[in-house]
């Protein structure tokens, strides 16, 4: 199958390189399109972003107003901190420039002159990385002004985060650039309105950017062939916890889970039974061991199993490992991780880490359950931007789907 | 007081920008870089090179995890405890670190050499457990290797 985003050519970091296999000639040929027959083509496409909501890219872009006098911006966001997501930072690393030409073929699209990637504080190592493969594209004058000859300008700017993983939400990430203190925006106004300093702006994962090159050499129609009808292209599943060989996987939409995890990911360590999957980071409703055969992972198929891809950072966990163990840890992420702004997500977070822990020294009661699950249900929809709901899903439907198993550890320690 | 090249290097960081407040994240970056932490005498001097009223840069520092208001060690060193770490055996990571360093988390050695923080999930892991020092990240990370790991660094 052939790799879209992480091709296996080693030294695809440098320009010379990413160019000898046709890099940069996307571009190129967008430049000779109008704005209207590039975002045509990626909404035939069907491109859906990557970064776990799954929204129609082209979709997405045709919000953006096309007469308006207010400058327009990109942001590509590579906040990349929902736990058990490192796939763009394989992007920075592997193959910058692609997510760079997708850059300049989104902006020249949208009517943009600056376009900020912001990339989380820790990965400081991958801002370097991405910043060398800028200053080498703005040498050769393809970022900048009269990009490959033509009359369109673009700048692009890395804007560094600096460890707050709310920064990932899209109206928190648009304060932080603005240096503002980042707490999320109500909706409406959407960003395509109002977005930075209050003119329209457009944000998408640096996964989603990345395929634009290929939906633009190629053609929407040949990108909407692959994978999964609904969903489709390929995914960088990123497999980690109890398994033989972790690490992200370029594979289509759809491919099975049994086939990530026993023919690329090298199976479960020690051989052991799977007790329970986390299918795209750590906010996305859990399966159940039982529940993999045959088990598609695209969006659509997920629903039948009631979670999402979200970022498709795929946890795997055996049948030794504690159930409330790992819930109680992902909760106080959560709670750590609140901006504070909305009540329910700050104090809701912070009761069911308590409870959770309880449950965890063995001091747990009958009732912590029905609680927490309540607790569950006065976050989510509550709160103005979604980390409120990725708390709550965690705790509400690891109960839902492993109530015994909490029940009887319970009930053991009464 | 930030010298000429440094004031350079600002006006450079607001040119990214349409408003000069977007300035604030970088500027702070350089400020801590110079001194180890952010002052409130560094907070004083930023507002005025930014025109951003104190408090709001406050507000700003506060709420960054990476934005210090205080001296930390030479070196910080964060072990990630999130799960993916956790099923690749990052407890016993963190218990090692603490007991090579003489420290606990949190805790700051007394030649101020090392702050030892356990931190959320940094994208490792494929490669868990990780440890990350002054953001390097030093991943696959065994009990075995922790020994050698500080050594080099004295």
């Amino acid at each position: 199958m052939e790799k879209l985003i992480l091709p296996d050519i080693k030294g695809l970091q440098s320009i010379s390189v990413y160019e000898g296999i046709g890099g940069y000639t996307a571009i190129k040929k967008a430049l000779k399109m109008t704005p209207n027959e590039i975002i045509d083509e990626v909404k035939k496409s069907n491109l859906r972003g990557r970064g776990g909501a799954c929204f129609p890219t082209g979709l997405k872009w045709s919000f953006m107003p096309q007469n308006t006098d207010k400058p327009k911006y990109l942001c590509v966001n590579g906040d990349e901190s929902e736990p058990a997501s490192f796939k763009d930072r394989q992007i920075f690393e592997f193959n910058p420039h692609q997510l760079i030409e997708g850059t300049l073929i989104a902006a020249y699209a949208l009517g943009v002159k600056i376009s900020y990637i912001y990339i989380r504080g820790e990965y400081l190592s991958w801002i370097e990385m991405l910043q060398k493969a800028i200053d080498e594209a703005y040498e050769k004058n393809y970022i900048g002004k009269n990009i490959f000859n033509s009359n369109f300008s673009t700048d692009i700017y890395i804007h560094r985060g600096a460890g707050a993983y709310i920064c990932g939400e899209e109206s928190s990430l648009m304060n932080s650039i603005e240096g503002l203190r980042p707490y999320p925006r109500n909706k409406p106004p959407f960003p395509a309105q109002n977005g930075l300093w209050g003119c329209p702006t457009t944000i998408n994962n640096v996964e989603t950017i990345t395929n634009i090159p290929v939906i633009i050499n190629k053609g929407g129609e040949w990108f909407s062939k692959i994978g999964a009808e609904k969903h489709p292209g390929t995914l960088l599943y990123g497999v980690s916890g109890n398994v033989n060989k972790p690490g992200v996987y370029e594979l289509p939409t759809g491919t099975l889970l049994t086939d990530i995890i026993y023919k690329y990911a090298g199976g479960v360590k020690g051989d052991k039974k799977i007790k329970m999957i986390i299918p795209g980071g750590t906010s996305m409703p859990p399966i159940r061991g039982d529940e993999i055969e045959n088990l598609k992972m695209d969006a659509e198929s997920l629903k039948s199993v009631g979670s999402a891809i979200g970022t498709a950072g795929i946890v795997v966990i055996d049948e030794t490992v504690d159930i409330i163990k790992i819930l109680t840890r992902i909760t106080k992420f959560y709670w750590h991780e609140s901006c504070g702004q909305c009540t329910p997500c700050r104090e809701g977070t912070g009761w069911m880490l308590k409870i959770l822990e309880r449950i965890e020294r063995g001091e747990g009661v009958s009732s912590d359950l029905d609680l927490l699950v309540e607790i569950a249900n006065n976050i989510e929809g509550n709160t103005v931007c979604a980390l409120g709901d990725a708390a709550a899903w965690p705790v509400k439907f690891t109960i839902k789907k492993f109530r015994k198993e909490i029940e009887e550890r319970i009930y053991k320690s009464c | 007081m930030i010298n000429e090249e440094e004031l350079l290097k600002i006006e450079n960081i607001k040119r990214k920008y349409p408003d000069s407040k977007a300035a604030l994240m970088p500027v702070l970056y350089l400020f801590q870089e110079k001194y180890g932490f952010i002052s409130v005498d560094s907070i004083k001097e930023i507002s005025q090179l930014l025109n951003i009223s104190e408090v709001d840069i406050k507000g700003v520092v506060s709420f960054y995890e990476m934005f210090h208001e205080k001296p930390k060690g030479k070196y910080i060193v964060q072990v990630c405890t999130n799960i993916s770490c956790m099923l690749c055996n990052s407890e016993n990571i963190l218990k090692a670190v603490e007991k090579k360093l003489g420290i606990k988390c949190g805790e700051t050695t007394k030649d101020n050499l090392f702050t030892l923080e356990e931190v959320e999930c940094l994208g490792s892991c494929g490669t868990a457990p990780v440890i990350s020092i002054n953001n390097r990240y030093y991943e696959n990370m065994t009990e075995e290797k922790i020994n050698s790991l500080f050594d080099n660094l004295k």
